[in-house]
């Protein structure tokens, strides 16, 4: 009795909670899938015909989706490069005994925190502009030409910024699992005759393998729909040097009205963050279990 | 000897990480320096670093603006709201989760963790057609209920992870000494589970406050949070570095502190509780 009672209210407490992620989740997609074959948009009032995969065929075949897709990779992959491998860098290195750990720490976190908007102009306004930013005055400290940083390497510069805000999480993440690492099993290691080099492959690596998925999983997630750096920094410009899929839909929706294209574009973005999630799942699973 | 070797190596790190640390923040630092800057002296080249007249009035002009005032109070509600509804929406499902689990509570879980991994930009058509259709656009109450749900699977997951850990035994012991039911609530779970929901409810505000998809494509003059306001300063005839120093600097600081103040919680949260 009191077990069923308990699950009934069990049930009851939950409700609430799946209910609403349900309907977050069925209705608006229901809604997008359903735009996807109407001829709709804002400008023009009137029917919205059935138009079957047009809006499809329209999208996925603009140059600029496969530019926006390889421009999602390359942001993806740029960051997560950046931030795994300074991640750990940086983890080991405040491991260490030194003074002040705590104000360090601090220190090298606070960019999680700044807001997108923020990050992305000042990087823009204050360092990377040709004329007065900091980067330019280094570059003339230094006797070399300053470059237009987001006119010349508009990507790589949004890459730079994203990973300025993403290298906190990444070291946060990889330090925290770094000490739970059992310090008896290192010294094993070292009486072994074990060097650095090597405790760091067979010990301290293999240790982190799970932290350092946790962390390309979250971070993808996110960084699959990087927006606000873009929009306040390039537009997705110049030209589409900087469009990725997330922007390319924004502005077919918002920019252009066209409620059926960006509608047919929201659903690629889904099943292309299916896929990923999917591989990233069952990877991270496994790694979990053991 | 050795002793010797290992003061000079923990110098060397502490130098290292020193330079490297200051190195990362950097940018942060120097918009706090800019935000005290005149215009004139936050484009010198080359730049001033420390010195320069100091002076506040970025921030009395940035703040005599009427509208930043609405943007600070925008990003407050939305934040704190959002976060104070789903905290209530999942406190109960999160308790049902760890106290009384069935076989399907793992599954039930990971479908909640798969709705985050959904695009934004799939769903922005429809929610941005519902928004204007019921009056909703712009407003702080379609956000609230926006990022509500967004954050919804990270408070329940958060709130799991930590209820987890409250053991069974005490509740068990509890009840053995006839306490009834509204007891064991109020004197035993309660003290042990506050901890865990004030660290949710933290990360969540940082979250809220930072989030930049909705607030950006969903908002305009009236409802639009500090996230909103700044990005009005990418503008070109925006251009002021200290004004936008002075306006970032106050929309970063109370996040800062908080995040601070939540750095383990902070690992916790974004893992969902796979890395503690």
């Amino acid at each position: 009795m009191a077990t069923l009672h308990t699950r009934a209210s069990a049930r009851l407490m939950m409700s609430p909670a799946v209910i609403l992620l349900l309907i977050w989740m069925i209705v608006p997609l229901v809604l997008t899938i359903y735009y996807s074959f109407l001829d709709y948009n804002l400008l023009t009032p009137g029917a919205h015909n059935f138009i079957g995969f047009t809006n499809y065929r329209f999208f996925l075949t603009d140059p600029t989706f496969l530019i926006s897709i390889w421009n999602t990779l390359l942001l993806v992959l740029g960051v997560l490069l950046i931030t795994i491998i300074g991640g750990i860098a940086l983890a080991l290195l405040i491991d260490q005994p030194m003074h002040g750990q705590g104000i360090v720490r601090i220190l090298v976190i606070a960019p999680f925190f700044v807001m997108p908007t923020v990050s992305a102009l000042v990087w823009k306004n204050m360092f990377m502009n040709p004329v007065n930013g900091l980067f330019a005055w280094l570059a003339h400290l230094f006797g070399l030409q300053p470059i237009d940083w987001l006119a010349q390497v508009p990507l790589l510069s949004i890459i730079i910024i994203v990973a300025w805000g993403w290298l906190p999480f990444a070291t946060l993440i990889i330090l925290t699992a770094l000490q739970s690492l059992d310090e008896e099993q290192k010294e094993a290691a070292e009486m072994d005759g074990a060097g650095i080099v090597s405790q760091f492959i067979y010990i301290t690596l293999p240790h982190l393998a799970r932290a350092i998925t946790v962390v390309i999983l979250i971070e993808t997630i996110f960084l699959l729909s990087i927006f606000a750096e873009i929009l306040v920094t390039t537009n997705g410009g110049p030209g589409t040097a900087t469009t990725n899929l997330t922007y390319l839909v924004y502005s077919q929706a918002l920019l252009q009205f066209d409620v059926g294209g960006a509608s047919a574009g929201g659903i690629v973005a889904v099943i292309l963050a299916n896929i990923v999630a999917l591989f990233l799942l069952r990877v991270v699973g496994k790694n979990l279990e053991a | 000897m050795a002793r010797m070797a290992s003061r000079r190596r923990k110098l060397t790190f502490t130098v290292i990480a020193w330079i490297i640390a200051l190195l990362i923040f950097f940018p942060i630092l120097w918009t706090i320096l800019t935000s005290f800057k005149t215009e004139g002296d936050a484009v010198a080249v080359p730049p001033h670093f420390l010195f320069f007249h100091w002076t506040t009035e970025n921030y009395t002009e940035v703040w005599s603006r009427s509208s930043y005032l609405l943007h600070f109070w925008n990003s407050v509600v939305i934040s704190i709201g959002s976060t104070i509804i789903g905290l209530i929406i999942a406190i109960p499902a999160a308790w049902a989760m760890a106290f009384s689990p069935t076989k399907r509570t793992k599954d039930v879980l990971m479908w909640m963790l798969s709705t985050k991994m959904m695009p934004a930009v799939g769903v922005l058509v429809p929610i941005y057609l519902i928004f204007k259709n019921t009056g909703l656009l712009d407003t702080r109450t379609g956000l609230v209920i926006i990022m509500t749900l967004i954050n919804l699977p990270i408070i329940v997951w958060m709130l799991f992870t930590y209820f987890k850990e409250i053991p069974n035994d005490i509740l068990e012991a509890a009840r053995m000494d006839g306490a009834t039911l509204g007891k064991e609530i109020l004197y035993i779970l309660t003290p042990m589970a506050v901890p865990g929901i004030a660290s949710t409810l933290l990360l969540n505000i940082i979250l809220a406050w930072n989030e930049a998809f909705w607030t950006l494509n969903l908002t305009a003059s009236n409802a639009g949070p500090l996230t909103a306001f700044i990005a009005s300063f990418s503008a070109p005839e925006g251009l002021f570095y200290a004004k936008l120093s002075a306006a970032s600097t106050m929309a970063i600081a109370p996040i800062l502190v908080m995040g601070w103040f939540s750095q383990k919680q902070l690992v916790r949260g974004l893992t969902f509780g796979a890395v503690k």
